[in-house]
């Protein structure tokens, strides 16, 4: 039943929202099909924009991940992981999913298979999954937008609340599945 | 920035020269470039289209109604931002989009937020207190429903898939939460003004 009426809301959402902005927007007497190309201009501009930007992260970040520095992380954090219960399968997933949305679904996907439905290494991974946003893709793509070059320390925030993510998980997991 | 840029780049290549993964980290930048582009061009289309639909919005007064609604929020977190600016709308609906799970109209809505941010920044190189809070919150990842997850377990045969919800959703919050106290605190700590002293450019 719960699994139904949210299967409903997220089938229902997006044709909710673009209903009522058109339906708002003819009541009033908005020329939609004008305003519609008008703002629908920049998307373009926009995209191209982001291009600069979005190379030197993703440059960055998958020359990282060929590098094989995740793996000797989680080597050397296995005596550090053990003690939290924390399955080492988990561990890459960690540090991949600050860096790369599709990444962290295909190592997710990995652990679900591997692992199994009912083992906790699963059920660690999906709230670690669900509960994050692709730090350097969101800087890289809002920033690069407005030309920004100068991100203070917005990158500092981003990687620490991911940090508190991380923490927060295991210990929210380890109460509720272990 | 610059840190970060250098240490990505010069410190993967020694790893990958001293693991063996040189050949790898080298094809690496062709494929990154490539998806970065990919990734640029895929979204032309879907921001367009979401451009279009919030300039209606914006037209029919719906982002105005939002941003009233949320005012007694945004006052406190964007307050160096005037209360009229359509900053404020984008930025309610930008959330809304993603806490519904759908990314896809969040990041061009995300995006016209920057822009109206950008309008009342004073520095257009550096960014503002607002736009730090706004991406702050964004990386946060705040999202009702962990769709894309669930649809993985129920693939591999998961009985109770929705026994994630409450979990990812504390877990979020908590994130959420953690990103706002930061970017509030940072704010006071690193002032735009100061860019030339040296802990200012290790952060840049």
């Amino acid at each position: 039943m719960f699994q139904h009426v949210m299967n409903l809301i997220s089938l229902w959402a997006l044709p909710f929202i673009i209903i009522s902005i058109l339906t708002v927007a003819l009541v009033k007497k908005i020329p939609l099909y004008e305003s519609f190309t008008e703002g629908a201009k920049d998307g373009f501009k926009v995209s191209i924009n982001i291009i600069p930007y979005l190379v030197a992260i993703m440059v960055g970040i998958s020359m990282f991940r060929a590098s094989g520095a995740i793996e000797i992380l989680s080597h050397l954090m296995n005596g550090f992981l053990t003690h939290f219960h924390i399955p080492v399968d988990v561990l890459p997933l960690m540090i991949v999913r600050s860096l790369s949305g599709s990444a962290a679904l295909g190592v997710f996907s990995d652990i679900a298979h591997t692992a199994g439905a009912n083992s906790y290494a699963t059920k660690l991974a999906a709230v670690m999954v669900g509960s994050s946003e692709t730090t350097f893709y969101v800087l890289a793509v809002y920033f690069g937008a407005v030309g920004i070059s100068k991100l203070r320390y917005s990158m500092l925030v981003g990687i620490l609340a991911d940090l508190v993510g991380i923490v927060a998980a295991v210990i929210v997991c380890s109460h509720m599945f272990l | 920035m610059n840190y970060i840029f250098y240490f990505l780049i010069v410190f993967s290549i020694i790893i990958g020269a001293l693991t063996g993964h040189l050949q790898d980290v080298v094809n690496s930048i062709l494929t990154g470039a490539e998806t970065s582009v990919k990734v640029a061009f895929s979204l032309i289309g879907i921001m367009a289209f979401w451009l279009g639909i919030m300039k209606i919005a914006e037209q029919s007064g719906i982002v105005e109604f939002i941003s009233k609604l949320i005012k007694p929020i945004t006052k406190i977190l964007f307050n160096e931002i005037p209360e009229d600016s359509k900053a404020l709308g984008d930025v309610a609906m930008s959330f809304s989009a993603n806490a519904l799970g759908l990314t896809n109209a969040a990041t061009p809505i995300g995006i016209r937020a920057m822009e109206e941010f950008q309008k009342e920044n004073k520095d257009k190189t550096t960014a503002s207190n607002a736009m730090c809070m706004f991406l702050g919150m964004n990386t946060a990842g705040f999202q009702l429903i962990p769709a894309t997850v669930i649809a993985v377990l129920i693939g591999i045969g998961y009985k109770n898939p929705t026994e994630i919800i409450a979990p990812t959703l504390l877990v979020t919050t908590i994130a959420f939460l953690s990103a706002i106290v930061m970017a509030k605190v940072f704010q006071k700590i690193w002032k735009p003004q100061h860019t030339e002293t040296p802990e200012d450019k290790e952060n840049n």
